[in-house]
């Protein structure tokens, strides 16, 4: 059997999404919560998810999850990081037994920071650096897979429900001022843990429902500006544009929605001429970013989170908001099982983003 | 008494029965194949003279008549075909150089027909084209490197010129010389009411269609006829022809004696001046030479157009094209082996070049290896036979297509390839007044139109079958197409898997 | 108008050019920018320095004096207007050039006035005073081609292969002795009277720009090109 990067892999899924306005924290029971509501939306092969602000102890270092298949592929990567980064802690994530959850790989946990050397030999920022170290080590070293990197957050997935994936994982030992959840539904058993979502890469992390039909074209498209991509799913492309729209290109969260789920012609006709110039610009320069097909995501990054649905909105995704708090879910059910009451709710309209900011900060990522 | 070795390849076979005598074949067809023998009264043909272009099947009244092929034969050989000893008789008799028109007959792998496209089931769906919205706009030209902003935050519109187009399927370069005006006008009318363009060809601009500047792409070949100041105004793009699919590496003649009238004036050329195109921009010897031209006619038409780069497919189209991607064009036409000419010799064309397929596969994987697909948009010609093709050419990376071949049987050709005899009995490739007029260019428009509809819709109904409903999602989404009887290196260069992989 | 060039590249020193609106125009320190006065229809650019290639290309009437050299394809497509070089320039000058005149005082490279073509009113002249390389006049289908061979040593101011293709217009070579190998499809003879009509005012033109003795240059022996008529470049074609 095939498993992701050898073979391309369509999956349904559900996805959740908790966040404090405020970044007050809090332990990862009620994502796992909400996102065991929907328990019937994913088949058991693969479960995750990620949680902001848990590390603050050691907000300022790139905290690497990895996957390892063998004691030597653990040998032969940590010779490659000890090369490249300060590693200021380094230990197995802790885990709790359970029969739901089997056949686990090595799974670590590193702090780093690129080291200073290296950093200016290289001519790039910290954060490419860090991006490229992190593609270099999942397509070069066999047995080795980085599935976690950013900074003061962390990827928790495997290959099972995501209620037992919270359990084995021990997220309640947790607190975060933002979470994402996901179950998958994929259209075979590749039986991986890498392959399950959130799919991260530094502080972005997405969590998507959906299968997009543009996906080879997008590929080839952000491969040309040094992304691998190399599990052949949707969630990691789609991570790569953002990143690449976000952090490459500039663009705000808003203009990387447009981009991505770009408004028809026939709509972008009927507003203003300057919106009309920008719409056009952005959907003629980018045009093999355009998503089609059915997708919701969860986007989340150190400053917040956003939800965008593909422009026909062929996905469910709905918003809640209580207080300061927002969720963010598939359904409504996995909202109000943990907040029965909310000031407002809502469903966004496909192709344009819902975003919630820390303290209503900017827009944009990082 | 000399033999010439020459039989009829066609036979025009005449039901008396129903034959009137009304004499429209014999006035229809420019070949004098038919006549009325006052002597014998009756119906005479001449069959050598008879090129197959069914003019007079078309306009018989009654359906009296019909073409077939002629049973006299050879006897059966595979290796030394009926075409290939007569082409051995002819050059024999001659000692000529064999001319042919149109694209390569011989029977080589058409990879469009071994390549099957996907649709969605289940897992994500398939769009309804005839009710919710399907986009085909696409833009053509080099997209920008970066993203500036003003002082405001505001992005900064740094877009290099471009043109957009409704539909993803251009008119080709076909010149006013090697068709006639009104094969011209239908062009320019169909594109205009398509929201596409269509190309002038290297023979200049005739003055009734300046005005459809937004529409027409204008050519400028190394023999610059008809190339000044307003010319290169006029279009909305600048196309340097640096080769055609059809002849690779050999140029253009159109000899003196079709230089009369109007088409002197557009090439601007005195009439009966020879119009010779030499196969190479003699003031390009190299890449950077290109770049000179390039920014030579930016600077011209102060950079407000797209240049496109016309190229042949030939065996390193794929470095070819990345050179020319780093030239400053903002579009790179290329030009397959099966595409149309309105003279060539034969040998080069049914010999030399490749497949547009195989180039443009392999041309869209190279631009991204080196990252500079962005730079350039590609356009695919060079034998796209139907809708089918056009979605093929699109995922395979190409984001628009030219026809011509196709264009012109929709105008009535039937592909006869006699375009150089400069007889053609459909007003298309000829000059001469009374076959010209046979064309409508009113009808002729109307066809075109019928054709890139209907091919529109069948574009979008199969890119609502894999839930795909904007065609820029399309380009270069290879995973849509699988291949069926190609070997592995085939579908390397393909870029793409074997049907149930 | 004075324009410093040397800072500016090509794009920035054609934009101030263009929208300069002056009809006189110095250019001084001019470093190989290109296309200099591309497309231009009025006025006069004087340049300093050296002119990059394609300068005056498209040319549309007005008036390029270059006091130097000038490097390759000056007067690409050329349709109206004047370009004087009183140094030499570098191969193929006056591409395709349907109208309007190009004098070069000194020598121009390989393939000078290749295409040359002449449309109604309009016939192109290139006027070169020293000599000039190989394939002068290929392709030539108009206009006149005079190379004056000043300060020459050649018994014969051109190259190799003059005038092949050549099917229109005129080559004029000031000298007594024709080129070594001229094609089948050339005729050559000298030049009468009625011939030496036809240049007078050009080299008189040419003269005037260069300050040089008008007589001087005529009383020398001059030879005149043209394409064979009755034996005209054919590929036999058969139809199949």
């Amino acid at each position: 059997m095939n498993k992701e990067g050898q073979i391309r892999i369509p999956s349904g899924c559900a996805i959740s999404g908790i966040f404090s306005r405020s970044g007050s924290r809090f332990d990862g029971e009620r994502i796992i919560k909400s996102i065991s509501t929907m328990h019937d939306r994913s088949n058991g092969l693969g479960g995750g998810f990620a949680g902001y602000g848990i590390y603050p102890d050691y907000k300022d270092y790139y905290a690497f999850h990895i996957f390892y298949d063998s004691t030597a592929a653990k040998e032969e990567c940590e010779k490659l990081l000890d090369r490249r980064f300060d590693i200021i802690n380094l230990s197995k994530i802790p885990t709790r037994k359970t029969n739901r959850i089997t056949d686990e790989p090595l799974i670590w946990r590193y702090f780093v920071t690129p080291l200073p050397t290296k950093l200016s030999e290289s001519q790039l920022d910290e954060d490419e650096f860090t991006t490229r170290c992190v593609i270099h080590i999942n397509t070069k070293v066999p047995g080795a897979y980085v599935f976690s990197s950013g900074k003061n957050m962390g990827v928790f997935k495997a290959v099972g429900f995501p209620e037992d994936v919270g359990y084995f994982y021990r997220l309640e030992d947790y607190e975060g001022h933002c979470w994402t959840a996901h179950g998958r539904y994929p259209t075979n058993t590749p039986g991986w843990w890498g392959g399950a979502h959130p799919f991260a890469l530094r502080d972005f992390s997405i969590v998507h429902n959906g299968e997009i039909s543009s996906y080879d074209t997008n590929r080839r498209y952000i491969e040309m500006f040094g992304y691998r991509c190399t599990l052949l799913t949707d969630t990691e492309v789609i991570t790569y544009i953002v990143d690449f729209l976000l952090r490459k290109r500039g663009l705000t969260l808003e203009e990387t929605a447009q981009v991505i789920a770009a408004p028809f012609w026939s709509t972008i006709e009927k507003k203003p001429p300057e919106e009309q110039e920008i719409l056009t610009y952005l959907r003629n320069t980018f045009s093999s970013l355009l998503i089609t097909g059915p997708f919701s995501v969860l986007l989340g990054f150190s400053g917040g989170i956003m939800a965008l649905n593909d422009r026909l909105k062929l996905r469910s995704m709905v918003i809640g908001e209580k207080d300061d708090m927002v969720y963010l879910a598939s359904e409504e059910c996995a909202i109000r099982v943990i907040a029965p009451e909310l000031d407002r709710f809502w469903s966004p309209k496909g192709g344009e983003p819902a975003i919630f900011t820390l303290n209503g900060g900017e827009n944009h990522a990082d | 008494m000399q033999i010439d070795y020459f039989y009829p390849e066609y036979e025009v076979v005449r039901n008396k029965e129903k034959c009137t005598r009304c004499g429209l074949c014999v006035s229809q067809c420019s070949n004098h194949v038919h006549s009325y023998s006052e002597e014998h009264r009756r119906m005479i043909t001449d069959d050598a003279k008879c090129v197959n272009c069914h003019r007079c099947v078309c306009v018989c009244p009654v359906g009296a008549l019909k073409i077939t092929g002629s049973n006299h034969q050879f006897k059966h050989n595979a290796n030394w075909s009926r075409r290939t000893i007569m082409e051995i008789y002819s050059q024999a008799e001659t000692g000529g150089v064999l001319l042919s028109s149109m694209g390569n007959p011989k029977d080589m792998p058409v990879y469009w027909d071994k390549i099957l496209i996907n649709a969605s089931q289940v897992t994500n769906p398939s769009i309804d084209p005839l009710r919710e919205p399907m986009e085909t706009k696409v833009f053509l030209g080099s997209k920008p490197a970066s993203i500036e902003r003003d002082e405001n935050g505001r992005i900064r519109n740094n877009l290099p010129p471009h043109i957009a187009l409704d539909v993803p399927i251009l008119f080709s370069a076909m010149s006013y010389g090697s068709i006639s005006l009104n094969a011209h006008a239908s062009l320019v009318h169909a594109a205009v009411d398509l929201g596409t363009c269509y190309n002038s060809g290297e023979g200049g601009l005739h003055d009734d269609f300046y005005r459809y500047s937004a529409n027409t792409i204008i050519q400028v070949a190394s023999g610059r006829f008809g190339v000044h100041k307003e010319y290169l105004e006029a279009g909305a793009a600048i196309e340097i022809k640096m080769g055609q699919g059809a002849k690779p590496g050999i140029g253009g003649h159109l000899p003196g004696n079709k230089i009369v009238g109007e088409i002197s004036k557009t090439r601007m050329i005195p009439e009966g001046s020879d119009a010779i195109s030499p196969a190479p921009h003699h003031d390009i010897y190299s890449i950077e030479d290109l770049r000179q031209l390039v920014y030579s006619l930016k600077e011209a038409t102060g950079y407000k157009k797209p240049i496109i780069v016309k190229v042949a497919a030939v065996h390193n189209i794929a470095s070819i094209a990345s050179g020319i991607a780093r030239s400053g064009a903002d579009i790179i036409a290329l030009d397959g082996f099966r595409g149309g000419t309105g003279a060539a010799p034969t040998r080069i064309r049914d010999n030399v070049g490749i497949p547009i397929e195989l180039a443009l596969a392999s041309v869209d994987e190279r631009l991204r290896q080196e990252g500079i697909r962005g730079n350039v948009s590609l356009i695919a010609g060079g034998s796209i036979r139907n809708s089918a093709d056009v979605v093929k050419a699109l995922a395979l990376g190409a984001d628009a297509v030219y026809i011509a071949t196709g264009a012109l049987v929709a105008l009535g050709c039937h592909l006869c390839r006699g375009c150089h005899s400069g007889t053609c009995n459909w007003g298309i490739a000829t000059q001469d007044p009374a076959l010209v007029s046979r064309l409508d260019p009113e009808e002729g428009r109307r066809r075109l139109v019928n054709l890139v509809s209907a091919w529109t819709h069948e574009i979008k109904e199969m890119m609502g079958g894999m839930g795909i409903n904007s065609i820029e999602a399309l380009t270069g989404n290879r995973l849509m197409l699988r291949g069926v009887g190609l070997n592995a290196k085939e579908l390397e260069v393909l870029g793409i898997m074997h049907a149930g992989e | 108008m004075n324009i410093d060039a040397f800072a500016f590249d090509f794009q920035e020193l054609n934009k101030e050019i263009k929208s300069s609106g002056q009809e006189e125009l110095n250019i001084d320190n001019c470093m190989g920018q290109r296309y200099i006065g591309c497309g231009l229809s009025r006025g006069s650019l004087r340049i300093r320095g050296v002119p990059g290639n394609a300068l005056g290309a498209y040319l549309n009437g007005a008036d390029i004096t270059v006091h130097g050299n000038a490097q390759d394809s000056v007067g690409d497509t050329m349709n109206e207007g004047k370009i004087s070089i009183h140094g030499s320039c570098g191969d193929t000058p006056g591409y395709a050039m349907r109208g309007g005149k190009i004098f070069i005082r000194g020598n121009a490279g390989y393939r000078a006035g290749i295409h040359m073509k002449s449309y109604r009113d309009k016939c192109p002249v290139m006027v070169i005073g020293g000599s000039a390389g190989s394939f002068l006049g290929e392709y030539q289908a108009g206009g006149r081609i005079i190379v004056l061979g000043l300060g020459s040593d050649q018994p014969c101011p051109v190259g190799y292969f003059c005038g092949t293709g050549m099917h229109g217009g005129k080559i004029f070579l000031r000298c007594g002795q024709l080129p070594a190998s001229l094609p089948d499809q050339v005729n050559a003879k000298l030049a009468d009277d009625v011939d030496l009509q036809e240049i007078e005012e050009d080299i008189r033109q040419f003269c005037a720009e260069f300050d040089l003795d008008r007589e001087t240059i005529l009383d020398h022996p001059f030879h005149v090109l043209t394409p064979n008529t009755k034996n005209p470049y054919r590929q036999l074609y058969v139809h199949c």
